[in-house]
């Protein structure tokens, strides 16, 4: 008997808008699913929420459904499971639900997760004790309460999995955590139960593995030359079976590589205690797991241990921090590198005789050994560098005037000074990130089947 | 022949983010390279490396099934994809810049490499 078969064909917003078709075309799939949500895109989505009710989830979604749609005609077992909901999962749906139906699949059912988003009930939930710390620095969330935009639990895969429990053949979530839209699907297709925490580790791992997509095929991996056609690289598929052991494949005639260096190395990413990786369902310990190629471009996972969950979720706050923007000249040698530092400089001490000191600023010369600064040196002098000035200040008219000051250098520089084709560095807003905990039971996951 | 090699000639790996700190993992090729990992990568030796990254704190794991060793190098992204000014927001490099380290090239260096290729 085989398992239930999941892919992951977006493993961020901006991701290749091809990659979830193919997947779905080439992948004998039960479920696909796409994720959205960065740490901070939640902030931009609840800014667009504020300005438009009807805004504030993650449009790139829609398109791909749009382009999904005979395929899921072809292939009316396939169900969708997506964060693409982020602030608004019903308006999400309620678009959804037209591509759907215009496509003639209007008996397809579409049900949403919501629940995850704390900020109309933050003042609430302060009063209520929970003080929101800093996970990194320990400070309550009063210092910086005034200025929060964003304020959203990871949900789990249990509202996912009973919203397939429902018929649902598309899940829409807002913010859940990423392993749990892997988890979500194999629970439900599976029949596991919520206390069975080594098959809930099995998911949630096969879920870590394949939610940063082509991550692990052979995007990144460190021996890209032995990797084939990487520009048509196939997405992740996990196959689970029952007992909580799975292949991570890639679809057949597709471009890069799954073997125990690619997968060894996605495990690992963004993990900090590997014994303990915890999700809002499950701590998972990849320290007993069991890799074994299998097949082409087929690796099995074992033997994967869970512990019981914790009661708290991990919350995700952002809160405004001023403006911050960049922008980038090009230096020919001779001296590339110290007519960058001057020219950098020059913006620098120009923003000052105009009255602005800056609250942080940057000068980074690329290809000089800046990327990794005073670990990594180049040897010798390169021929032409890259110069990058950064600034971040909580008055955005000092970081405009900053914008408007590297043209002047196309005259007033350095010889050798070229590369302003691309106009005037935007502005943009910063989010800070704050990371928090809260607990379990202050935090009530809403399933809704949409109309 | 020279007498140091790369960290990359005996391991491969990969980093990434986790706000303002960030996580690198180093995998050996083979079980030789993974003891020589243990042994001498330590969190000193992988703080004193970054150093000029000013980590507040290195913290080393190990995962001896994937013949890895785990590092969560802390406050070492300059405040981390939302308001970093670095290039490198986060991190994504710092795991090629680990192997890039020089090493003494240890006596049984010749059961540490490479020998499959996928």
């Amino acid at each position: 008997m085989s398992g239930v078969r999941i892919g992951n064909g977006c493993g961020f917003w901006g991701d290749n808008l091809d990659a979830p078709i193919l997947l779905a075309r080439d992948g004998r799939l039960d479920y696909l699913t796409l994720e959205y949500l960065a740490e901070l895109t939640m902030s931009i989505l609840a800014l667009q929420k504020q300005r438009d009710p009807q805004a504030g989830y993650a449009t790139d979604f829609l398109d791909v459904l749009d382009r999904l749609t005979p395929i899921l005609q072809a292939q009316p077992q396939l169900k969708i499971v997506t964060n693409a909901g982020g602030m608004n999962p019903a308006a999400c749906a309620a678009k959804a639900r037209a591509i759907l139906d215009k496509a003639g699949l209007a008996n397809r059912k579409i049900a949403t997760v919501s629940g995850d988003d704390l900020l109309p009930r933050l003042d609430a939930i302060l009063a209520a004790g929970q003080n929101l710390a800093n996970q990194d620095t320990g400070e309550p969330l009063t210092s910086v309460r005034q200025r929060v935009v964003s304020a959203n639990a990871y949900l789990g895969a249990h509202p996912i999995a009973d919203a397939l429990n429902l018929g649902a053949a598309i899940v829409i979530t807002g913010r859940v955590a990423d392993a749990s839209l892997t988890l979500g699907p194999a629970v439900h297709a599976l029949g596991w139960q919520w206390n069975d925490w080594d098959r809930l580790a099995a998911g949630s791992v096969a879920g870590h593995v394949i939610e940063c997509g082509a991550q692990a095929t052979g995007g990144l991996w460190c021996n890209w030359r032995d990797c084939p056609d990487l520009a048509n690289v196939g997405y992740p598929i996990a196959e689970m079976n029952e007992g909580g052991s799975f292949a991570v494949s890639k679809p057949p005639n597709s471009g890069g590589a799954v073997n125990i260096e690619t997968i060894s190395e996605q495990l690992l990413y963004e993990v900090g205690d590997p014994a303990a990786y915890m999700t809002p369902d499950v701590v998972a310990d990849f320290t007993s797991v069991q890799l074994k190629q299998t097949g082409q471009d087929e690796v099995r996972i074992d033997k994967v241990r869970g512990k019981p969950a914790t009661n708290t979720y991990k919350v995700s706050i952002s809160y405004r921090d001023g403006f911050m923007a960049s922008g980038t000249l090009v230096l020919l040698g001779p001296d590339a590198v110290a007519k960058a530092r001057l020219c950098g400089q020059m913006i620098l001490d120009r923003l000052k005789r105009a009255g602005f000191t800056l609250d942080r600023s940057n000068i980074e010369v690329l290809g000089a050994g800046a990327v990794a600064p005073g670990v990594i040196a180049t040897a010798g002098a390169p021929a032409e560098v890259v110069l990058r000035v950064s600034v971040h200040d909580s008055r955005k008219a000092a970081v405009e005037r900053f914008s408007k000051e590297f043209a002047p250098l196309v005259t007033s520089g350095t010889p050798g000074v070229t590369g302003y084709t691309t106009g005037r560095p935007p502005v943009r807003e910063v989010f800070a990130y704050w990371p928090a905990l809260i607990a379990k039971n202050l935090v009530q996951a809403e399933v809704r089947v949409e109309p | 022949m020279s007498d140091t090699i790369a960290l990359s000639d005996i391991a491969h790996g990969r980093s990434g983010d986790k706000g303002n700190h960030a996580n690198i993992a180093v995998i050996a090729y083979q079980p030789a390279g993974f003891a020589w990992l243990r042994e001498h990568l330590t969190a000193e030796v992988v703080a004193k490396y970054f150093a000029p990254l000013g980590p507040s704190k290195v913290v080393r794991y190990e995962a001896a099934n994937l013949l890895a060793v785990n590092f969560m190098l802390h406050d070492v992204l300059a405040g981390g994809a939302s308001r970093s000014l670095r290039i490198d927001t986060q991190g994504k490099t710092l795991a090629l810049a680990l192997l890039q380290m020089a090493i003494d090239r240890p006596p049984n260096y010749g059961n540490m490499t490479r020998t499959t290729h996928a």
